[in-house]
């Protein structure tokens, strides 16, 4: 099997210098639209670099989120500074001038190199061989209530992390809300395809969501994957021009973003006066309660993606033409 | 390697042929119409003949059934945002490549 | 498991470059790709090292913090994206104004 084990380095030195090259293509490309869309191809190297390390879920999520949200984030935020900007002579967007005065151009590269070099002797000299909590984890997953080690850790294990992760969501939300600043504005009229695409895709993507929320337990998937599903289709509607209901802006739309946070904190005081600890879960009812949480946190994610994309407060704009 | 094996690792290369020529034509290509034209024609025939070459691997309908899902859902976004991409560069008065 | 390795080390290359980019650019937007840049390369040490168990099934505790740190990433590229549109509306242009000439 010496050809395999070839082909495999050659595979893996040839994504990781693809890698590697994407990134600094990305970073110094003079024009900021390539330098985005460069980003987004390494998001999708990084989902293939996921696969071949063997953690199918983390391939998912970064292909969702790391690749699909933050591109559109992105090219957003672009479209948004370029219109800000056009006043502007045409240099301010990507610059004439991108590097920061320095007297001496040398010492960044100088001192970034002996992070590099000092992180690589470091990440060498560690043990080649390290079962770290896998062997725990392992132990206790029949107790778990789910069959999918990283589910387990996520929602049952370290589930404070995963309410903190929650938090921090709506915080991120409550920041870009508070910042004031206009909605994303409602192009003309979408043409006949994009219409026909968001009409058909849609129903697909919440179907789709509901499966990886579903299949997670005992296979790749989980809350966070089918959360950045439905941020997507949050995406593409709003993209296709639909905006929604204003009166669905104030309170319905609130509770769907709370959904999530508030599940897991009314779970944790629940089983803090039951049990005495918080999150601990009994093990005859960890699956249904795992569920009952992912569904809350699955909402709340695609929600909470969606409002981040769309910008600006929803009840502060009116129905731009 | 039995004969399955030998018509799955078929497909695959004949679908990273198809790869290999799209981006080829994207490298090659004059403007942004025909470089379009090359992506979507070409990667779209190679993700497919590469789907059936893993279909014939896969040990249930199910799974099956799932491969070519994929591969419809990629023809399908695929078709509509290069329809976008060239709507978005007519806008822009990219003009077309003539000889 | 030299692959875990070579991943590993392709993460320390990304979390530098990414670093040397958030130094040397001025640019808010390049700014803030490079510092997603920074997080992939640390993502990606993070489950190459997790990937050190042999032949056995790698140790999920990794991933988890992983896709958290996934989710994290976004929501801190959102909220930065945001505050670099109020940078721009309020000054003009994206670029963080140099030592030397200081507008106020």
């Amino acid at each position: 099997m010496e050809a395999l084990t070839l082909l495999a380095w050659i595979f893996d030195g040839l994504l990781g210098v693809g890698l590697l090259w994407l990134a600094w293509q990305a970073l110094t490309s003079p024009d900021l639209f390539r330098a985005i869309v460069l980003f987004i191809a390494f998001g999708l190297l990084m989902a293939l670099a996921w696969v071949r390390l063997e953690a199918p879920d983390v391939a998912l999520a970064e292909a969702a989120i790391g690749a699909g949200l933050t591109g559109a984030l992105l090219l957003a935020a672009f479209a948004k500074l370029c219109s800000i900007t056009a006043s502007e002579d045409a240099k301010t967007a990507d610059g004439e001038r991108i590097y920061i005065r320095l007297t001496h151009y040398w010492i960044p590269a100088v001192t970034v190199l002996l992070v590099a070099v000092g992180l690589g002797y470091v990440v060498l000299s560690l043990p080649p061989y390290v079962t770290g909590l896998s062997v725990e984890v392992a132990a206790n997953l029949k107790s778990s209530g789910v069959s999918n080690p990283v589910t387990a850790v996520l929602l049952n294990f370290r589930g404070y992390d995963t309410l903190l992760e929650m938090v921090v969501l709506l915080l991120a939300l409550l920041g870009v809300w508070s910042l004031g600043g206009s909605a994303l504005r409602r192009e003309a009229a979408p043409g006949l395809v994009l219409d026909t695409l968001a009409r058909v895709l849609v129903p697909l993507l919440l179907l789709v969501a509901a499966y990886l929320l579903w299949v997670g337990a005992h296979a790749p998937g989980g809350a966070f994957q089918a959360g950045a599903v439905l941020g997507a289709a949050g995406v593409l509607l709003l993209l296709a021009g639909w905006r929604p209901h204003v009166g669905l802006m104030a309170w319905p739309l609130r509770l769907m973003l709370v959904a999530g946070p508030a599940a897991f904190v009314v779970m944790a005081a629940v089983l803090y006066m039951i049990e005495g600890r918080l999150l601990e879960f009994p093990p005859a009812q960890a699956g249904m309660l795992i569920l009952i949480l992912e569904t809350a946190a699955t909402v709340s994610i695609g929600v909470t993606l969606a409002a981040l994309f769309l910008g600006g407060n929803p009840q502060n704009y009116k129905d731009q033409r | 390697m039995t004969l399955i094996d030998f018509l799955s690792a078929a497909l695959l290369i004949a679908g990273a042929i198809f790869f290999l020529a799209g981006t080829l034509g994207l490298l090659r290509f004059p403007d942004v119409y025909t470089r379009l034209h090359a992506l979507t024609k070409a990667d779209n025939v190679g993700l497919g003949l590469m789907v059936v070459g893993l279909a014939v691997q896969a040990e249930s309908w199910a799974v099956a059934g799932k491969l070519l899902l994929i591969w419809a859902l990629v023809l399908l976004a695929g078709a509509g945002v290069a329809h976008l991409v060239a709507g978005g560069a007519l806008q822009r008065r990219i003009r077309v490549w003539k000889r | 498991m030299s692959a875990a390795f070579l991943y590993a080390l392709v993460g320390t290359g990304l979390f530098s470059l990414g670093l040397y980019g958030l130094i040397v650019y001025a640019h808010l937007l390049r700014k803030i790709l490079a510092l997603n840049v920074m997080g992939s390369g640390i993502f990606l040490v993070l489950v190459a090292l997790a990937r050190r168990t042999g032949e056995a099934q790698p140790d999920a505790v990794p991933h988890a913090m992983v896709i958290t740190g996934i989710v994290v990433a976004v929501s801190a590229t959102a909220l930065a994206l945001i505050l670099m549109l109020r940078v721009a509306a309020e000054t003009g242009s994206a670029e963080l104004p140099d030592d030397q000439r200081e507008s106020h």
